[in-house]
Formats: C-alpha cells, sequence, structure tokens
C-alpha cells in the first residue's frame, strides 16, 4: 500500500473535504485508508468531533466493515476467495497453497512486511475461478504454479 | 485507413491477461508500421475465450481467443488484421453459438461498444428510453415499467413497478434513487460486467427512475471489491454531467438529477436494502425492521426507490420500446429476460441473457457444456450463497421465479454455480453457517448465535459424533433461522443447509432421504 509523505492529505484535509457530505462518514474512512493504508487509532476522536460522533460510534463503524483496518497492511495486500465458485475449482487446495507458501493465515502480515493475506467473499470474477485481488489488480484461474509465479514477479519488482 | 482492434478492458479479461496483450498488439502494430484503433470493449460474456481479440472486417467482427502475450506476433504474422487464418480463430463474433442463442436486451451494448465513449453509447441507440421520458407524465413512465412485468432482479423479484409507483405517490421535498450495486453473492457477475461494460445504461435508467418518481438524487453503493466498475461509473458520470445528461436541467427539459458513486466495505450483508441504507448514512449495516417499507421511510427518512443494478439498467430498453415489448419474453409471472452467471465447474462460464422460461439443463449442458473437469455435475447453486443446492433430479426445472420456489429453491440474482462429484456436501453445508456467521450484522439472535451453533454442529456432524440427534438438532436450527431472522441471510442460510442434507444425506453419513423441508 502506499506509504504516508508530505504529499498525502493529512487526516484533517480528508475530514475537512468530505464532512458536510451527507452520510460522511464512509466517504472519511475511505479517504483516510486510501491515504495511509489504514485508519491510525488517533484519527478515530478528530473523526468523531468533525461529525459530532462518539468515539465509540466512529470504533463501531470502522469495526463493523471487513475492509477497514486499524493496523499497518503488509506493501501488496491479497485478497484471496473463498467463495463457493472457487471452492468448485480448488480454492481450498490454493488457500492452503498460499498460506504455506507466505506462512501466514488470514489476516496476518508476513513478517517481511510485503504480503497481508486477508479472505473475501467474492471478487465477481467467478466465471475464472480462483479468483484473487492483490492491491486493485485480479486474477482469473490461479493455480499453486501460477500463485507462485505471481508472487515471484511482485518480489523481484520491489 | 486504421483498422479497428478490440481488446476488453473488463476486470474478467484483465484477470487473464488483457492487459498486456492490448500492449502486445500495441506494440506490434507500431513495430510493424500498421495502423490500429485499440478500443478496449466490455467483454462478450464467454471467458473460456477470454482474452477475446477482435477484429473489425467488411464482413463484421471475426473473434480470436483465448489470447495469450506469446500469441500475438503469430497473429499479425497470419494477417489477423485482414481476418487471416489462426488456430485462435474462432470466426465471426456473433455467429458463436454461445452468442447467438441468446436475446440481449439488458446486455444489448456490452462488449460491442467502449464502455465510456458517450458517443458510442449513442450510436447504439443509447439515451432514447430518456428522450421518450422526459416527454411522458411521471404516471405514464411507471406504468410503461409496470406494463413490462419488470420483477427486481437482486434476488427477491419484486415488482419494479410497484415499488416506483409508492415512492411517485408518498409526498416528499426529498426522494432518493438508489442503486444496489453490492453485488456480494458468490456465482455473480452481471452486474460488474454492466457497470464495467456498459456504464451509461445504468446511469440512464436511475436518471428515469429519478423522473418518474420525482426524485433528484441518487446513490450507486458499489462495493470495494470492484475497482474497476468504479473507475468506469466515475468516468461516466463526469462525461454526462459535462454534456447535460446529469445535473440541473437535463438535455434543457428543467429537470434535475444528481449522481454519487458510494463504496461500500466489505460488508455483505449491506446488499441487503436497509442495511444499505444505514451504511449510506455513515452507520454500521444494520439490518432495519420493515415497516416503514423504504419506498415510504428510506434514506435518511426519505422516500426512497432501491433497485438492484440490472433492474435498472434494463429501464432503458423498456422506455425505448415499450413496457409491451419487454413483456413479449418470459413466460408465466417471469417476464423479460434474465442475464444468468455460469460459474464455477462448468467448461464455458459466462454471461448468458436468455428469456425466462429454458431449463437448468438446458443452460448447464447447452451453454456450460458441462463440467469443465469432465466429470459428472453433481450439484449446481443457484441464486448466490443463500440459495439452495439443486441435484440432478432437478435439472429440468425451468428457469422462472415461480418454477424454482415450488421445489423450494430461488433464482435470485441469476448465479448459477456447478460443482462435480468430488464436492462434499457436508462440507459445504458447513461454509454456509460459517459464512453467515462471518457476515451477520449481528442484530437478531438467530442469525446472530444461531450460525455460529450451526458451525459447531456441523463440524459434530462430519465427525461423525451422534448423528440422529445433531442432524435433528440442525433441522430444528434451521427452522429458527428461518423463521426468526430479520433479513434474508439469516432467513435463506438454511436454503443450502437444508438442500444439501435433504439430496445428499450420504455426504452426512446418513442414508435415508429425509423428508423435504
Amino acid at each position: 500500500m502506499t506509504e504516508p509523505s508530505t504529499t498525502q492529505p493529512t487526516v484533517q484535509d480528508i475530514i475537512t473535504a468530505l464532512k458536510d457530505k451527507p452520510g460522511a462518514l464512509l466517504p472519511i474512512l475511505h479517504g483516510i485508508q486510501d491515504a495511509m493504508g489504514y485508519i491510525p487509532p488517533d484519527s478515530v476522536p478528530v473523526i468523531a468531533r468533525a461529525l459530532n460522533l462518539s468515539r465509540a460510534e466512529v470504533h463501531g463503524v470502522i469495526s463493523f466493515y471487513h475492509y477497514f483496518r486499524e493496523t499497518p497492511p503488509g506493501k501488496h495486500t491479497l485478497h484471496l476467495c473463498r467463495a463457493e465458485s472457487c471452492q468448485a475449482m480448488g480454492a481450498s487446495e490454493l488457500e492452503a497453497h498460499v498460506k504455506a507458501k507466505l506462512d501466514i493465515d488470514f489476516h496476518e502480515t508476513t513478517a517481511d512486511g510485503q504480503f497481508s493475506l486477508e479472505p473475501v467473499y467474492c471478487l465477481g470474477n467467478c466465471a475464472c475461478s480462483p479468483a484473487m485481488q492483490i492491491g486493485h489488480d485480479i486474477y482469473g484461474r490461479v493455480s499453486p504454479d501460477t500463485f507462485d509465479g505471481i508472487i515471484n514477479e511482485l518480489e523481484q519488482s520491489a | 485507413m486504421s483498422i479497428t482492434v478490440y481488446v476488453p478492458c473488463d476486470s474478467g479479461a484483465i484477470s487473464l491477461g488483457a492487459d498486456r496483450v492490448a500492449a502486445a498488439i500495441s506494440q506490434q502494430a507500431m513495430q510493424r508500421g500498421l495502423d490500429i484503433e485499440l478500443v478496449r470493449n466490455g467483454s462478450r460474456g464467454m471467458y473460456w475465450l477470454e482474452p477475446l481479440v477482435e477484429v473489425a472486417t467488411d464482413n463484421g467482427r471475426i473473434a480470436f481467443g483465448p489470447v495469450q502475450i506469446n500469441d500475438v506476433a503469430g497473429l499479425f504474422d497470419a494477417d489477423f488484421l485482414s481476418g487471416g487464418d489462426h488456430t485462435l480463430s474462432l470466426g465471426l463474433t456473433e455467429e458463436l453459438d454461445y452468442f447467438k442463442k441468446q436475446q440481449r436486451l439488458t446486455f444489448a451494448r456490452v462488449g460491442i461498444t467502449d464502455p465510456i465513449s458517450l458517443d458510442g453509447y449513442l450510436a447504439h441507440e443509447g439515451y432514447r428510453g430518456l428522450h421518450n421520458a422526459l416527454t411522458m407524465a411521471q404516471a405514464d413512465i411507471v406504468k410503461a415499467v409496470t406494463d413490462s412485468g419488470l420483477r427486481g432482479r437482486g434476488g427477491a423479484a419484486f415488482p419494479t413497478g410497484i415499488k416506483w409507483n409508492t415512492v411517485l405517490n408518498t409526498p416528499s421535498e426529498q426522494k432518493y434513487i438508489i442503486c444496489n450495486a453490492d453485488e456480494g453473492d458468490s456465482g455473480t457477475f452481471s452486474d460488474r460486467m454492466v457497470m464495467e461494460g456498459d456504464p451509461f445504461v445504468l446511469i440512464e435508467g436511475m436518471t428515469i427512475a429519478g423522473l418518474a418518481v420525482g426524485a433528484t438524487q441518487g446513490y450507486i453503493y458499489l462495493r470495494i471489491e470492484y475497482p474497476h466498475a468504479h473507475k468506469a461509473l466515475t468516468a461516466a458520470i463526469e462525461t454526462a454531467y459535462q454534456t447535460g445528461y446529469l445535473g440541473d436541467d437535463i438535455q434543457g427539459s428543467g429537470k434535475t438529477f444528481h449522481l454519487e458513486v458510494r463504496l461500500g466495505a466489505g460488508a455483505y450483508v449491506c446488499g441487503e436494502e436497509t442495511s444499505l441504507m444505514e451504511s449510506l448514512e455513515g452507520k454500521r449495516g444494520l439490518v432495519r425492521f420493515k415497516p416503514p417499507l423504504p419506498a415510504i421511510k428510506g434514506l435518511f427518512g426519505q422516500p426512497t426507490v432501491v433497485n438492484n443494478v440490472i433492474s435498472l439498467a434494463s429501464v432503458p430498453i423498456i422506455l425505448d420500446k415499450g413496457g409491451e415489448y419487454y413483456r413479449d419474453f418470459g413466460m408465466g409471472r417471469s417476464r423479460g429476460t434474465l442475464p444468468l452467471q455460469l460459474a464455477g465447474n462448468l467448461k464455458h462460464t459466462g454471461l448468458v441473457e436468455i428469456a425466462f422460461g429454458l431449463t437448468l439443463r438446458e443452460l448447464l449442458y447447452g451453454f456450460g457444456g458441462g463440467s469443465a473437469s469432465g466429470r459428472p455435475i453433481k450439484a449446481v447453486q443457484v441464486g448466490g450463497p443463500l440459495g439452495a443446492y439443486l441435484p440432478e433430479s432437478q435439472f429440468d426445472t425451468p428457469l422462472d421465479y415461480e418454477a424454482f420456489a415450488a421445489i423450494w429453491t430461488v433464482l435470485g440474482h441469476g448465479g448459477v454455480v456447478a460443482f462435480d462429484d468430488t464436492v462434499d456436501m457436508a462440507a459445504m453445508a458447513k461454509y454456509s453457517m460459517e459464512f453467515c456467521a462471518i457476515e451477520s450484522c449481528g442484530k437478531c439472535t438467530p442469525c446472530r448465535i444461531g450460525s455460529t451453533r450451526g458451525y459447531e454442529l456441523m463440524d459434530e456432524i462430519m465427525q461423525g459424533r451422534e448423528l440422529d440427534k445433531n442432524i435433528s438438532l440442525l433441522r430444528s436450527l434451521c427452522d429458527t433461522l428461518l423463521n426468526g431472522s430479520l433479513c434474508a441471510l439469516g432467513g435463506m442460510t438454511p436454503y443450502p443447509v437444508l438442500s444439501a442434507l435433504n439430496h445428499f444425506p450420504e455426504d452426512f453419513g446418513i442414508n435415508e432421504k429425509a423428508n423435504i423441508a
């Protein structure tokens, strides 16, 4: 994910730009996660104050949605589909391979900080199962072999 | 003169290498000094042939596929730009059996045009429905939709015209149109294909809905898993604003409609309409009690139309060609066409838009070509993760809402996921309980606690412990979920669980065919 830098908008900039939208909380959380890669816990009181909510309410929304995270992700976030269509085409075997290869379970990040692994329940690529997503890039008909190739390519490009 | 070459920008095609193929084609053309115009179209929906490259010729578009990056130089050597023969040549795209047998109304343009080109949209009958609607009385627009027999394509199949009529007749200063683009049902991707492949048709449908009921603001609630759809919608909405198809004075009519995309955040339950509205309001996606209906008290407490992508994308053709035109397709009370999505273990996966009435068997074997693995198809889940599993003995059921309901199954959003005989149906039932536990919003007890209890029970059953007691407990638990849950997540999780148990008892370690619930 993106490294925070001085050219990135700050949490305050994002809040100021979006807080007057109807139902502004999700757009703000997306804005922060897009910029920082996660929602830093110290941004919660700032958001709460701007939207006249309690910190508990903001925290409740962050924790409700699978996509929002409160810890920094690895350099690449890998979403592996666990849904039925992918299962019908070998997703369980792929999942075991991915976990063994990266030596992590779901919701974990590799020790070198390269990869975070998250489950996803359908990427809408069911005609090309099994599917996964790395960042915004989508991959179809992923086999253990092609997975290794993709990972090697990403590691080399680092 | 330059030759037009099409390489899809659909995310499914991209997942199989379409971007790299497109780059290689441009590079080869440049090296060889050939003048081509590369158009990134939507997908034709024949995913086993993706990336499907097409070349425009005097006789029509010729297809080549599946094209990989290593094939590109060979295609140029074979002069594919003039329709030259190559092992990947498939002939005229529209003569391909899979495509030719379909009745594409909602998907008329998908795969044909550059999705974000307004000129392309207008040249292929786009915005004709809106132009008609701008001259019609609100009640007449609603009547056209009612007459078409269109029912909600998200899964619940509620008549769209009746929903619109309620919103039209509920007075309010502010009303809303919400497009439910939280296509979370596994095995479905028709919404994604429309949004990526023809975003203007959705914008047009929502604009017509706004005119019909008097709503001036629309929201597309799009799932975060669809970044390509987000990009296409954002670009198309911007163009629509610049050209007066959205804004305060639509095509000089003085009518107003504004549209914005809002992103979800990975919660399946937010595809439930009241949970979706909570999420749009910036809250946890907890399901609301109904009544009040969203049509009367919806987003921010105002009258709101909530329709699925395919429902709204079917509106322009209804307003263009009339309700009767659409109604003349289909069977019984299922009118028009249904975009079906063939997924899982099938040879020919993809999008099939066809009038209601085809049997599941014709779909699986006629279109799908049987299993990809070559083994027998054991079970098919229709209608997403909350849909029942159908055994081979039910494959002759016609695709029709009522025919499916009669055998305790659902058509839902039209997803069809096939499994071969290596599948363990007890494991699938366990997965359904697990999915419900992960995605439950937590508001009602049957869903929140019942799903976890169901997961634990399936664990016991799969280990063969106290089968009589545990199977009867599972049935009792499903009864509680079915009748006591607030929404379809808890209320329909028993469909896959009980259908697996009833049709495949041997996978649960029991012999008798139990009574169908």
